[in-house]
Parts: structure tokens; sequence; C-alpha cells
């Protein structure tokens, strides 16, 4: 395991916002994390990436306990987080954003000829159709954007690829080709923890799926163990599913 | 076109670029609507006063062109960065006056007062940069304070200093000659001679444009006017961009104020108000969005040429003075659409 929690837990003022969740991602491996809105789902990555540090309960990094500082602190242990919001300047080129943070140097210049021949080939290996890493990035496509931040993320170094909710915005072929770039990212080595409340995102690309409610998690599947008509009824609660079908059935 | 086929297709790749445009490459330039304009108005008055298109014609108008242009270019590049500075114009009279009075008040040597007055300039502007990053409060009203407080202090201390709203004398004082010769003085070119500004307006034009297309913290200007939690989120040092920013502002108004002070040897104590307006403008003009993270050193330079061409052409052709707002608030109008449209250009989804 490259990252691992044991029972930790997070609460802001009052509110209980995590209890008690484990779970933990291998390299070359997709976990899943599902749950309904406000189920804390954000609230694990963000203590997963350093944003918060948690209460209760440890976090692992190969197999030590520490507590991320910083999303630097993460960073550097090569824990890197795609955000929903993504962190990308619209009126920049594709390779300005690429190294934003990180420029090549070349002397004590920015080596830009070096920064666009990267950028094209990372997209590239990564199998983004890029048609010009001059373009500003404001005029690619939402799912194009986010395959830009994972090929970054990437190049960068990262072991750990964490995605809060990449696909929610996106239409159907779109987050078909976001899900290709995570499973290109997992062929490559990386540990993904994909975030989603979609199950039919998740389940075609996920190795586990770890469900979260109200806080709490409700245990991990193994792929082998489960459908994506079990994770969709588990999450939403079968019964409640059920009752909606019938309230919704014409008379 | 789909951004999920296969990318086998390289052939295709390219017929896309080459769908996109150079037409569409260069409207996107920044600096673009600012080469159309100032070509426009340099053959407007050149095809109506011989006068202005003639070598000393040229240096003539070039000149407020440079000091104009020392500023806008600083401007543009804080522009850039998602920051305005009300204060810079006031400025150059701050450092133009801490520069006359300790040089003929204190007798102090000219150099050791140009280095006390650049070392205030820089302070408001760190201060300036500091009030903005930390309070995160608008840097149109942060500035509108120091412009308002550096606008008291420059009329209050001049007054209680020599009784009248001026100082002069400078030409008397230790190290004049050196100073004067390097800051303002002339070069002759081809039996014309033209202000040694133009000079340091060109290097502070070349640097900028160095600076913010082929240095990191370029990318960094560029990143924390566009989107400054972005840029943060990806480990940009924002606060600290800006504040360098701020700072860069106030040593162009340092390096404009000192050479006014030392071609005219003396300063008025209400020099440079309004000034800040007029940088803003040129900016503009030269394809720097009022909305930060977009613009250029070169065309913010262009624009100021445009104005020291006007400012220059009107008197040449014997009209009156008034005339110079006129062109001036037409001329903003105009580039201001001009960047509108360009950046819906810039940013139009495609398909
Ligand atoms: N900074 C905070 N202060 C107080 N409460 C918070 C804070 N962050 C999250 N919470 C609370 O913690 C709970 C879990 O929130 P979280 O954002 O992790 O949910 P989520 O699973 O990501 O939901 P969504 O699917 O809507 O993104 C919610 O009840 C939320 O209101
Ligand atoms: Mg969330």
């Amino acid at each position: 395991m490259i990252l691992e929690t044991r029972g930790i837990g997070k609460r802001f003022g009052s509110v209980l916002a995590l209890r008690e969740v484990s779970m933990g991602v291998a390299a070359g491996e997709v976990l899943c994390v599902l749950g309904d809105n406000g189920a804390g789902k954000s609230t694990l990555i963000k203590i997963l990436s350093g944003v918060h540090q948690h209460d209760t309960g440890a976090l692992l990094v190969d197999g030590e306990e520490v507590r991320l500082s910083s999303p630097r602190d993460a960073l550097d242990r090569g824990i890197a987080t795609v955000y929903q919001d993504l962190a990308m300047i619209p009126l920049m080129s594709v390779w300005r954003n690429f190294f934003l943070g990180s420029e090549p140097r070349k002397g004590l210049a920015f080596d830009v000829a070096r920064a666009r021949r990267v950028a094209r080939e990372e997209l590239r290996a990564m199998g983004i159709d890029i048609r010009d890493v001059d373009q500003p990035v404001g005029t690619l496509s939402g799912g194009e954007r986010q395959s830009v931040a994972i090929a970054r993320a990437v190049h960068f170094g990262a072991r750990v690829l964490i995605l809060d909710e990449p696909t929610s915005a996106l239409g159907v072929k779109q987050a078909g080709v976001v899900l290709r770039y995570i499973a290109r990212a997992r062929d490559r080595g990386l540990a993904v923890i994909f975030i989603t409340h979609n199950p039919h995102h998740a389940h075609p690309v996920g190795d586990r799926f770890l469900l979260l409610n109200r806080g709490a998690g409700m245990g991990e599947y193994a792929k082998a163990d489960i459908t994506a008509q079990e994770l969709t009824a588990l999450m939403s609660g079968g019964a409640e599913l059920e009752e909606l079908a019938h309230e919704l059935r014409r008379e | 076109m789909s951004p999920g086929t296969a990318p086998a297709t390289e052939v295709a790749a390219d017929e896309r670029i080459a769908r996109v445009g150079l037409a569409r490459r260069l409207l996107i330039r920044p600096e673009l609507g600012a080469v159309v304009g100032a070509v426009l108005v340099f053959a407007f008055f050149a095809a109506q006063s011989p006068v202005f298109r003639s070598p000393a014609g040229v240096a003539n108008w070039l000149d407020p062109a440079a000091t104009l242009g020392i500023m806008a270019v600083a401007v543009a590049l804080l522009m850039i960065g998602g920051e305005f500075d009300l204060s810079a114009g006031v400025l150059t009279g701050t450092s133009g006056l801490i520069l006359v009075t300790l040089a003929t008040r204190f007798g102090l040597n000219v150099w050791l007062a140009m280095l006390a007055g650049l070392a205030v300039a820089l302070a408001v502007g760190f201060a300036n940069g500091l009030i903005v990053t930390r309070t995160r409060l608008p840097s149109f009203i942060v500035t509108l304070g120091t412009f308002l407080m550096l606008q008291g202090v420059n009329l209050g201390v001049t007054k209680a200093i020599t009784g009248t709203v001026q100082v002069g004398g400078l030409r008397r004082a230790d190290g004049y000659d050196g100073a004067s010769t390097l800051l303002a003085g002339t070069i002759d070119v081809g039996g014309t001679s033209f202000r040694v500004a133009i000079l340091w307006w060109l290097l502070v034009t070349a640097v900028a444009t160095w600076v913010l297309m082929r240095s990191r913290a370029g990318n960094w200007i560029f990143a924390v006017g566009g989107d400054e939690r972005a840029a943060r989120a990806v480990g940009v040092p924002a606060a600290r961009t800006k504040i360098a920013l701020f700072m860069t502002t106030a040593f162009a108004a340092w390096l404009v104020g000192s050479i006014l002070a030392l071609r005219y040897t003396s300063v008025q104590a209400n020099i440079g108000i309004g000034q800040e307006f007029i940088y803003i403008i040129a900016a503009v003009i030269g394809g720097c969005l009022l909305t930060g993270g977009y613009g250029s050193a070169v065309g913010a330079a262009i624009g100021a040429v445009i104005f020291g061409m006007a400012d220059k052409g009107i008197v040449f052709l014997g009209w009156d003075a008034d005339w110079f707002k006129f062109f001036l608030g037409a001329m903003l109008l105009l580039a201001t659409l001009a960047n509108r449209l360009v950046r819906r250009y810039a940013e139009e989804v495609r398909r």
C-alpha cells in the first residue's frame, strides 16, 4: 500500500464530517470512493492531499505514519490531486499551464523550448490528442482540460493521483475520455483514487470500491464481488430506490 | 471534433491546427491593436505636418513617449498580474521631490539623494503590495489611499521646507552633471539630438518583455492575474509575485521622477497627479485586459508612442491642446472595444 488510512476521522466544530474510515491503495490500482452529497468524500481526499489534517486515526504513506502539513508536503511525497476546479488558467497556453509553478530552467530563463516540447510529448504519451500546445486552455473542452491536468500530475512524478469528481460535469463521451486516461495512469503504475458519485463511471475502471455514507465507511468491495447495479443500490440504499421506483410508476 | 479520436491520425491533427488559422494567431497577439493604432496616428499627423515626420519632430514626440512609456510598461506588468496602482503618478513626484530636496536643502550628493528616493519609492511599492496581498482588498482602493496620502505628503512637506509649492536649484548640487548626463542628457543620431530617456524606455521595455515571455516570473505574472487561487494551488508564490510587481511600478516611478527632476532641475509638488490614469490607458491600448492575465509590455510601449505622437502632433498642427483629451477618450474607448473582441476570440469555445 502506498497510501493507507486506519480509522481516520475529522470534525469541523460540532460536525463529524468523517468517522473511522479505513482504506488503502497500491501502485497500479484504482480505488473508487463513492458516496452521496455530503458523505465526506471531499473531506477524505483533502486529508489525503494535505489540505486538512485528521483528528483521529492514522494516515500512512509507504507504511509509515505521517501527518501531511500542506499540499506541498503531499506533493513532495508524490501525492498529487486534481481538483474539481482544476487549477488551470484559461487565458494561458497549454504548455504554460502544464509547467506552471514548476517551470524548467535554463540559466536564469524559463526554458520555453523545452517546456513546449515536453508538454507535447507528455500529452502524446498519455494518448491525449491536443491540436496545439500554444492554444489557451480556455479553448479546450472540459474533458481535454481534465486530461491535461492528469498528464501534468503524472509528469511531475506523482505516485498517487487523487481525482475529485473529474467526470461530474462531463457528458457521456467526455467522461469516457477521462476514464481512459485514468486507466492509462494506472497502467503506468500510479495508484489512483477516483472520487465520484456515479457508479457507472466507477465500476468499469475501479479495482476496489469504498462506499461512504454520512461520514462513515460502509465497507470496501473488490470488483469481483460487486456489480454496478449492486453499487448503485448500496449507495442510495436499495430499499429507498425501490420505493422511489414505486412512487414514480404510472398508475 | 471529439478529443476521443485516436491519436493515430497525425495528419488529421495537422489539419485542425491549420483551421485555427494564422489570422487568428495574429489577432490574439495583444499588441496588434496598438500597432494598427500607431500606424494610423502616425499617418494622420505625418500627412499634414512635415515637421512631425522630420527627424527633429520624431525626437520631439519620442520624448514624452519615453517617460510615459517607462511607466506604462511597468503598469502593464502590474495589470497583467491583476492589480492597479493609482499611486504611481504621484510617486514620480515624491521621488523627484526627495531627490531635489535632499540635494539642495540638505547638501546631499545627487547620487545619494537618488538612492534615498529609490528606497522610499520601493518602500511605498512594498507597502502597496503587502496591504493588497494581506487584506485581499481591491488594489484600486488601497492605492487610491496611498495616492491621496502621497499627494498630501508631497504638498505638505514641500511647503513646510520651502514655503512654496516647488523645490529647485538642483543644477548647483554635487554630482548633478554625471547623473544628468546618464538620465536627462541627449545623444546625437545623424545630427538630431534625442533624449537619452528614450534609451531607458527601450531598455525597460526589452527587460519587461523578456521577463514576461522568457522567465518563470513571467509565467507567474500571467497566472496570478488570470486566476490567483489556481496559481496558488500549483505552488506559484502569488503574494511575492504581486509585491514584486508593485515594487517594479514604484521603481519605474522613481526612474521617471528622477529623469524629470534632473531635466528641469526643479519639481512642482503637485506633479504626476492624474498621470496614473494615462499609464493605465496606455497599457490598455497596448492590449492589457482590465481583468488581468493578458497583455504585453511591447503593446504598452506602443500605446505610449501613440500618446507621444498625439501630444506633440496636435501642437504641430496648431490645434488647441484641449483636443488631446478628446483623443485620449476616443483611443481608450476604441482600444477597450478591440480588446473585448480579442478576448472573445482567444477564449472562444471551439467547434
Ligand atoms: N470546512 C468545513 N466546515 C464545516 N463543515 C464542513 C467543512 N467541510 C465539509 N463539511 C461538512 O462535512 C460533510 C462532508 O462534506 P464533504 O464535502 O466531504 O462531502 P462530499 O462527499 O464531498 O459531498 P459532494 O458530493 O457534495 O461533493 C458535510 O456535511 C459538510 O457540510
Ligand atoms: Mg465533494
